[in-house]
């Protein structure tokens, strides 16, 4: 095990799966006795891979989770009344009843950015995200998630590469669900594997059992150091299954029985219950403690929920704009005179690693490891210790000292891996 | 201080908020090293560097994402679009991500789009587009056109330190053929406001961009044949300033709009109503609109005269006017 999980973490992945679960159940309770207002989009299923992801990022990493993330909102810190009281459009919910479901965010606490209904546009955001805390030295890492549904919009695919060139700290987990509404992965995509997709963009990939909470986390947490690193962007594809329909009116007819059966033969709580068992890392008693203190924050949680209003209408013309209520402030974590000119000026000219033709050179040039938004210079402040040390290159001559540039994660076949800027 | 042009001027306004503020970064398609298709950005990259001036593949959505993105970590990113008309392609991202974003949860966008717009400059149906109306329609956006170098640095350097997204419109057929000297200072230009370029007590024209001075023209002859014509260029479009517009009416009691844009859901309809609803009982003759035809814009150059609205126009429309 890469990164051994205490027993106390080993709980906790219980506990937020449970409540995300729990949470779930009561919102389809809340949904029949129509005190949910629009659509009711169902986690079941796909606990582990909210959870299991969001659980490998530290308190000053970024997320922007999509509808069936809950459990990422969960580990990042919200707690059960925000979703409910964002399903019943009340006014103490984080969008005051101004969207509903998982759309909401906190730029300044929790550092979550709300969705949009919009599929893949959360890809380019998040990249700006990444290579934002970059630029101030943060050495943070970007998450987010999309279906395998997204994977065919463009924003994820212009979001991605221009991540992938900019080699920007983020984590993108497709999370393949199967089921895009009501249509199978194989007329979204004419390939098997969703990872492939990162071939394209020259990226580190990989594939986890997306029911498999422990695995989930250590694919997540290795793709989260690699981008702290500076090695990033990393795509990982969690193979799992959305439970039921796209949204809580629709019984999901056009789901093969046996589908279902499979995948709840693998449901990611029930085979985390046995691991846990079976690896003595709780017992009975553990575990009906856990499970009671869940169910105790849940009532609590609904009372508080049921008790907000609903918003007061005059509210439907306010905020369009930020009319001085918020301040825009960014977080330094490196010296300002780094960016500022002398310092930051540059000789604007590209370098190219070969002429693009068939000829390579004698020589395979390497690249930098962590490539800096444009062009030549190392961006140092992707992890800390470099700030210092690597001087930028081209303040000596314009151009990048080969010698003392990091191997970059291999990618590519051809000359056309060898290709580009280095 | 010698004059300079609009185009020098919006390169000022970048070049100094760059250096005022560290938070200001670009990003946009051939920006960096090229400094620009027009060179607006010429010089940028070798003053701030590859961090803060950043080339981009040719992915708008990914250039409005990215940007959103970095606003949200308290950067003020100007994003170019190379020339509007590929503001099409980021649609998206712009109405439901960008201008929705204070609104729904409270986040601030502050952030700049430029681009060059407009036509007679022979660019064809995919290089002259007036694009303002699909933003004036989309709440939390701010959309600015400016007429004057003056107001396009002044206007510019407002928008960056706005803490709402704003679209910034350049229009090109201006960018080298419009020089006005400017302050040494640091000086803005408030958002929102209109201003009156000529003050005239038989009639208004409410205009802007490149139209403002076509009006301005016009305006001139016009004296000359004793029609004394007020000239009131918006310069922001949204929020639109409803009482510099009714103030003028109210004072010459006929009202004429004349922009560029194309007539069908053109701002003027928005403006009439304005008008209407506000000083109708002052108005003593029709509100008439001088724009473009309602066509894509065509590339050869009889197409294009003949699609674009001119002085002639103008004048045709103003003596109309002024029969009442």
């Amino acid at each position: 095990m890469s990164n051994p999980l205490s027993r106390e973490q080993h709980l906790e992945l219980y506990y937020y799966m449970k409540l995300n679960r729990a949470l779930d159940e009561q919102l389809v309770r809340l949904f029949r006795q129509n005190a949910v207002v629009g659509g009711l989009y169902s986690n079941l299923g796909q606990e582990a891979t909210s959870v299991g992801t969001a659980y490998a990022l530290e308190k000053r990493d970024w997320i922007a989770p999509m509808i069936r993330n809950v459990g990422g909102l969960l580990v990042k810190g919200y707690k059960p009344r925000d979703i409910l009281m964002q399903y019943m459009a009340r006014y103490d919910s984080p969008t005051h009843g101004k969207d509903g479901t998982s759309h909401f965010g906190d730029l300044k606490g929790r550092h979550v950015v709300s969705p949009i209904s919009m599929l893949g546009d959360l890809v380019p955001v998040m990249t700006g995200v990444a290579i934002a805390g970059r630029y101030l030295g943060q050495n943070v890492v970007a998450m987010t998630w999309v279906g395998d549904g997204a994977t065919s919009t463009g924003a994820f695919h212009e979001g991605l590469n221009f991540a992938a060139t900019q080699h920007a700290p983020l984590v993108l987990v497709v999370e393949n669900n199967q089921w895009a509404y009501s249509t199978p992965v194989s007329k979204q995509v004419p390939i098997h594997d969703l990872a492939d997709r990162a071939k394209a963009y020259g990226i580190a990939s990989s594939i986890v059992d997306g029911n498999d909470v422990v695995a989930v986390y250590q694919t997540a947490k290795e793709a989260v150091e690699c981008c702290r690193a500076g090695k990033g962007p990393v795509l990982i594809e969690s193979k799992t299954m959305r439970m039921k329909g796209h949204a809580q009116h629709d019984p999901a007819e056009y789901v093969p029985k046996e589908m279902f059966s499979y995948w709840e033969a693998r449901d990611p709580i029930a085979r985390y219950e046995k691991y846990l068992t079976e690896n003595g890392i709780w017992d009975e008693k553990a575990k009906a403690s856990l499970d009671a203190r869940i169910e105790k924050e849940l009532k609590e949680e609904l009372e508080f929920a049921e008790k907000s209003p609903l918003p007061p209408p005059e509210l439907a013309e306010q905020g369009v704009y930020c009319e001085g209520c918020h301040t825009v402030e960014a977080e330094w974590k490196r010296p300002k005179k780094e960016v500022i000119p002398p310092q930051a000026s540059v000789k604007p000219e590209w370098e190219v690693a070969d002429f693009g033709g068939f000829d390579l050179p004698a020589t395979m040039v390497k690249q930098a490891a962590v490539a800096a938004g444009n062009g030549r210079k190392a961006v140092a402040s992707t992890s800390a210790p470099k700030t210092n040390g690597q001087k930028p290159a081209q303040k000596s001559n314009g151009r990048p000292e080969k010698s003392k540039m990091a191997e970059r994660v291999p990618f590519g076949r051809g000359p056309k891996g060898k290709a580009g800027r280095k | 201080m010698p004059p300079v042009t609009m185009l020098e001027a919006i390169r000022q306004a970048i070049f100094e908020e760059m250096e005022r503020d560290p938070a200001v970064v670009a990003i946009g398609e051939d920006i960096g090293v090229y400094g620009g298709a027009f060179k607006v950005t010429a010089g940028l990259l070798e003053r701030f560097g590859w961090e803060r001036v950043i080339d981009t593949p040719i992915s708008e959505t990914a250039i409005i994402g990215a940007a959103v993105g970095m606003s949200y970590q308290g950067l003020r990113p100007i994003a170019e679009l190379q020339f509007i008309d590929f503001i099409a392609c980021c649609f998206n991202q712009i109405t439901n991500f960008v201008a929705k974003s204070h609104y729904r949860w409270g986040a601030p966008v502050p952030m700049v789009m430029r681009g060059p717009s407009g036509g007679g400059v022979h660019g064809g149906p995919f290089h002259s587009a007036n694009p303002e109306m699909y933003f004036v329609h989309t709440p939390g956006l701010k959309v600015i056109y400016p007429s004057t170098p003056y107001d396009a640095k002044g206007l510019l350097k407002s928008a960056i330190r706005d803490n709402n997204p704003v679209l910034f419109l350049e229009h090109k057929f201006l960018y080298r053929r419009i020089k006005e000297e400017l302050p040494e200072d640091d000086y803005t230009v408030p958002i929102g406001k209109a201003i009156v370029r000529r003050e005239g007590r038989d009639l208004t024209i409410v205009t802007y961009a490149a139209m403002m001075h076509t009006s301005l023209e016009a305006a001139e002859d016009l004296a000359k044949e004793g029609i004394d014509t007020e000239v009131v260029d918006l310069r922001t479009l949204l929020p639109l300033d409803k009482d510099t517009i009714l103030q003028s009416v109210k004072k010459t009691n006929k009202l004429l709009i004349v922009h560029e844009d194309t007539k069908t859901g053109g701002i003027a309809g928005e403006i009439a109503a304005v008008a209407c609803e506000g000083a109708f009982e002052d108005l003593d003759g029709p509100i008439l609109r001088v724009t473009a035809k309602d066509s894509p814009v065509p590339f050869s150059p009889p197409l294009e005269e003949r699609f674009l609205p001119n002085k002639n126009d103008v004048l045709a429309a103003a003596r109309e006017l002024a029969r009442y």
